[in-house]
C-alpha cells in the first residue's frame, strides 16, 4: 500500500500557532481500501438506530415529545447522552493521538474539556431545567422583552451549531474516507441523510437514543484497548509509562508539559472557553429540558462528569498504548516517505489514526472494524444532536416566539422545525463540500468562543442578576459575540494559518480572557443606565424568575400546555 | 408564577435558609474548579519543570502525571458531593417550602 499523505490534524497544526483545538479532523487524506468488517458493523448500528427512529416517531405527538422526548428521560440516561453527545470522534482520536505525539500535553487539553461539567452543575444545571421550556433563549429571555433576547439568543446558538456542525461534517467526510475507502462526497452525504432521518422523523427521542448506544460503544471500545495496554503493563502504571519513554524519541520528556502551552495568558484564555463554552453549548444545554425535575437533571451532570473524566482517562492511557504497540519498525502502521531530501516514517493514513493502528495491534482486524464503525457512529450522534438544536432555535426561538408572537400552533410550529432540519441537512452537505479542503479546526474553537462570550454571560446574568435589562443583554451579549468573531479572525489560527497573512493583528490564539470579561463588563454598564419602562418591567421580574428557578415552582405547569 | 407566591416563598424563613446554604455551596465549589484548574494552567505555562519532576527516586511517573489525574477525579468527585447534598437535604428543604406555601394559599 503505498500512500502519500500531507495530514496534518487539528491538534498538531494548532500547537504550532499557539491555539489549540483537538476537535475537529482537518487536511489532506488519501482513500483507504474498502474495510468489509467495519462497513458491515456500521451498517448495523445504523440500521437499529433507524428502528429506533420509527419507534420514536410514533412516539411524538407534541412539540414538547419533539424537542425533548416529553421530559421522560431519566437522569442516567440523560447523562449517557451527554456524554455521548460531548464525545466527539476527533476528541477521541485527536487527543489519543496528542498523547501519542507529545504525551503529557494530550492529558493538559482533556482537563480543560472535564472541568466546565462541575460549573454547569453548580450554577446552570437545575436553574435551567427550571426555568426554560425547549431551548436556552427560554431562560435568557424569560424575564425580558421577549424579541430582541429571543433573536439574540437564537443567534448565538446558529453560530455555534453551524461552525461546529461544518467541523463535524469536514471530519467525517475525511474519517470516512480513511476508514471505510468511502470518497468523500459520498461519506458527507450519508451523514447529512442519516442526521436529518434521525431529527426530522425521530426528534429527541431518537437523539437521545443514538447518543446513548454510541456512548456505550465508545466507552466499551476505549474500555476494552485501555484493559489490554495496561495487562501487557503487569496492570502497572510506572511500568506502562517506562515501556513508552523507552520507545518514544522524546524518552521521558512526554511524562511532562510539552510544547503545548507556552504562554500563561494563552492557556487561561483556552482555558477559559474550554470552561464556559461548555456551560453556553445550546446542544448541550438543550439536554437538561429532557429530564422530568432539577433533581434528576443534578444527576445526569453526575453520571455525565463521571463517563467524560472516565474516558478521557482512558484516552490517555490508549495514547500511550500506541506509543507501545504502534511502532516504527511495524511496515502495517508506518511507511518511509522523502520529505525535504530526507527519508521520513510517517503514520499510515496520519498522526490521528493512533488508536485505529493501536486497536487493529491489540484486538485485529474485527476489532478495528469495530472501532472504525464507533467513530462513525460518534459523528452521527453528534451531528444530531447539533441539527435539533439549531432546528428548534429557528422553530421555537425565531418562528414561534418573535414572528408569531407565541400565536403559533404546535402544528405549525413542529413543520417550521422540521423543514429547518431538512434545511440544516442540505446546507451541512454543501458545506461539508464547500470546506473539503480547507482548514476547518478554528471553527470548533470559534464555537466554543461564541458559546463562552455569547450564551454563556447573557444566560448568567438574566439568571443571577436582578438588575439586567433587555438593552443590557442584547447589548452584552453582541458584544462577546463579535468580539469574539473578530479576535478569532485577527488571531493566529486564522490570520496566519488560514488567511497566510505574515503575522497575527491580535496576537493570542484564543480571545476568550477577553471577550467573556467585556460582555459581562456592557451587559453591566448598560443595564444600569437604563432607565426605560421596558427595564422597570425586567428588574420586577426578576423575583418570581429567581424563585421559580430554586424551587421549580410552576415549572411543571409551565411544560404542559 | 404571581407575585405573591413568589413573596411568600422568598420571606420563608426556610427558604431563606436554603438559598443561603445552596449559593454557598454552589459558588464555593465552583471557586475551588476554578481556582485549581487555573492555577495547574499557569505552572504549566510559567513552570513547567515542577510537573516534570518525578514522584520517588527511583520512578519515572511526574507530579505532572498524579496532578492531572487529580485535577479528573477531582471534578468528578465535587460533583457528587454536590449532587447528593442537592438532591438530599436542599431538595428536602425545597419540597417543604413548596408545600407550606401551597397550603396557605
Amino acid at each position: 500500500m503505498k500512500l502519500r499523505n500531507s495530514l496534518m490534524f487539528a491538534a498538531m497544526s494548532l500547537m504550532a500557532s499557539g491555539g489549540v483545538w483537538a476537535d475537529a479532523l482537518t487536511g489532506d487524506v488519501e482513500k483507504q481500501p474498502l474495510n468489509i468488517a467495519a462497513i458491515v458493523m456500521f451498517f448495523i448500528f445504523v440500521g437499529f438506530t433507524l428502528g429506533i427512529t420509527v419507534w420514536a416517531s410514533k412516539q411524538n405527538k407534541s412539540t414538547k415529545d419533539y424537542y425533548t422526548a416529553g421530559g421522560g428521560i431519566s437522569g442516567f440516561q440523560n447523562g449517557l447522552a451527554i456524554a455521548g453527545d460531548y464525545m466527539s470522534a476527533a476528541s477521541f482520536l485527536g487527543i489519543s493521538a496528542m498523547v501519542f505525539t507529545s504525551g503529557y500535553d494530550g492529558l493538559i487539553y482533556s482537563t480543560g474539556f472535564l472541568v466546565g461539567w462541575p460549573i454547569v452543575l453548580f450554577l446552570v444545571a437545575e436553574r435551567l431545567r427550571n426555568l426554560g421550556k425547549f431551548t436556552f433563549s427560554d431562560v435568557a429571555a424569560y424575564r425580558l422583552g421577549q424579541t430582541p433576547v429571543r433573536l439574540f439568543a437564537a443567534s448565538g446558538a446558529i453560530l455555534v451549531v453551524i461552525f461546529y456542525l461544518i467541523a463535524q461534517m469536514v471530519g467525517a467526510g475525511k474519517l470516512i474516507e480513511l476508514l471505510f475507502g468511502l470518497d468523500y462526497i459520498y461519506a458527507v452525504i450519508l451523514v447529512g441523510v442519516l442526521m436529518v432521518c434521525y431529527v426530522l422523523f425521530g426528534g429527541m427521542l431518537a437523539t437521545t437514543w443514538v447518543q446513548i448506544i454510541k456512548a456505550v460503544m465508545l466507552l466499551s471500545g476505549a474500555t476494552f484497548m485501555s484493559f489490554m495496554i495496561l495487562k501487557h503493563a503487569g496492570f502497572s502504571f510506572e511500568t506502562m509509562f517506562k515501556q513508552a519513554t523507552d520507545i518514544h524519541e522524546k524518552g521521558t520528556h512526554i511524562l511532562g508539559p510539552g510544547p503545548l502551552v507556552k504562554n500563561p495568558i494563552d492557556a487561561i484564555s483556552l482555558g477559559m472557553a474550554l470552561m464556559f463554552g461548555t456551560a453556553g453549548l445550546p446542544h448541550i444545554l438543550m439536554r437538561f429540558f429532557t429530564v422530568p425535575d432539577a433533581k434528576e437533571a443534578r444527576k445526569s451532570v453526575f453520571v455525565a462528569t463521571g463517563l467524560i473524566g472516565y474516558f478521557y482517562l482512558l484516552t490517555f492511557i490508549i495514547g500511550f498504548g500506541a506509543i507501545i504497540f504502534v511502532t516504527k519498525d511495524n511496515p502495517h502502521f508506518f511507511h518511509q516517505v522523502m520529505k525535504e531530501g530526507k527519508s521520513v516514517y510517517e503514520l499510515i493514513g496520519g498522526n490521528n489514526m493512533a488508536a485505529i493502528h493501536l486497536s487493529e495491534a491489540l484486538g485485529g482486524n474485527l476489532f478495528l472494524g469495530f472501532i472504525s464503525a464507533v467513530a462513525f457512529a460518534t459523528i452521527l450522534a453528534v451531528v444530531a444532536g447539533l441539527a435539533l438544536s439549531g432546528a428548534s432555535a429557528v422553530s421555537h426561538d425565531i418562528y414561534a416566539s418573535v414572528i408569531r408572537k407565541g400565536q403559533a400552533t404546535q402544528q405549525e410550529e413542529m413543520r417550521v422545525s422540521k423543514m429547518t432540519t431538512l434545511a440544516l441537512g442540505v446546507l451541512s452537505i454543501i458545506f461539508g463540500v464547500m470546506f473539503e479542503s480547507q482548514n476547518v479546526a478554528f471553527m470548533v474553537g470559534l464555537a466554543f468562543a461564541i458559546a463562552a462570550s455569547a450564551n454563556f454571560p447573557v444566560l448568567m446574568l438574566s439568571m443571577f442578576w436582578k438588575n439586567l435589562t433587555t438593552r443590557g443583554a442584547v447589548a452584552g451579549g453582541f458584544t462577546g459575540l463579535i468580539l469574539a468573531l473578530v479576535l478569532i479572525v485577527l488571531g493566529p489560527t486564522v490570520w496566519v494559518s488560514v488567511l497566510h497573512h505574515e503575522k497575527a493583528i491580535f496576537p493570542y490564539g484564543n480571545p476568550a480572557i477577553f471577550s467573556i470579561p467585556a460582555a459581562f463588563i456592557v451587559g453591566w454598564l448598560v443595564s444600569i443606565l437604563d432607565n426605560s419602562e421596558q427595564a422597570k418591567k425586567d428588574r420586577e421580574g426578576f423575583e418570581s424568575q429567581y424563585v421559580r428557578s430554586m424551587t421549580g415552582i410552576g415549572a411543571a405547569d409551565a411544560s404542559d400546555h | 408564577m404571581d407575585k405573591q407566591t413568589a413573596r411568600k416563598v422568598l420571606e420563608n424563613p426556610e427558604f431563606q435558609k436554603m438559598e443561603r446554604q445552596k449559593s454557598m455551596l454552589g459558588w464555593g465549589f465552583s471557586a475551588i474548579i476554578l481556582i485549581m484548574y487555573f492555577s495547574f494552567i499557569w505552572i504549566i505555562g510559567s513552570n513547567p519543570d515542577l510537573l516534570r519532576t518525578p514522584v520517588s527516586a527511583n520512578g519515572i511517573t511526574t507530579w505532572g502525571i498524579y496532578v492531572g489525574i487529580f485535577v479528573i477525579v477531582f471534578s468528578f468527585v465535587t460533583t457528587g458531593i454536590y449532587v447528593s447534598i442537592a438532591n438530599g437535604k436542599f431538595e428536602k428543604m425545597t419540597q417543604d417550602v413548596v408545600k407550606s406555601v401551597r397550603g396557605e394559599k
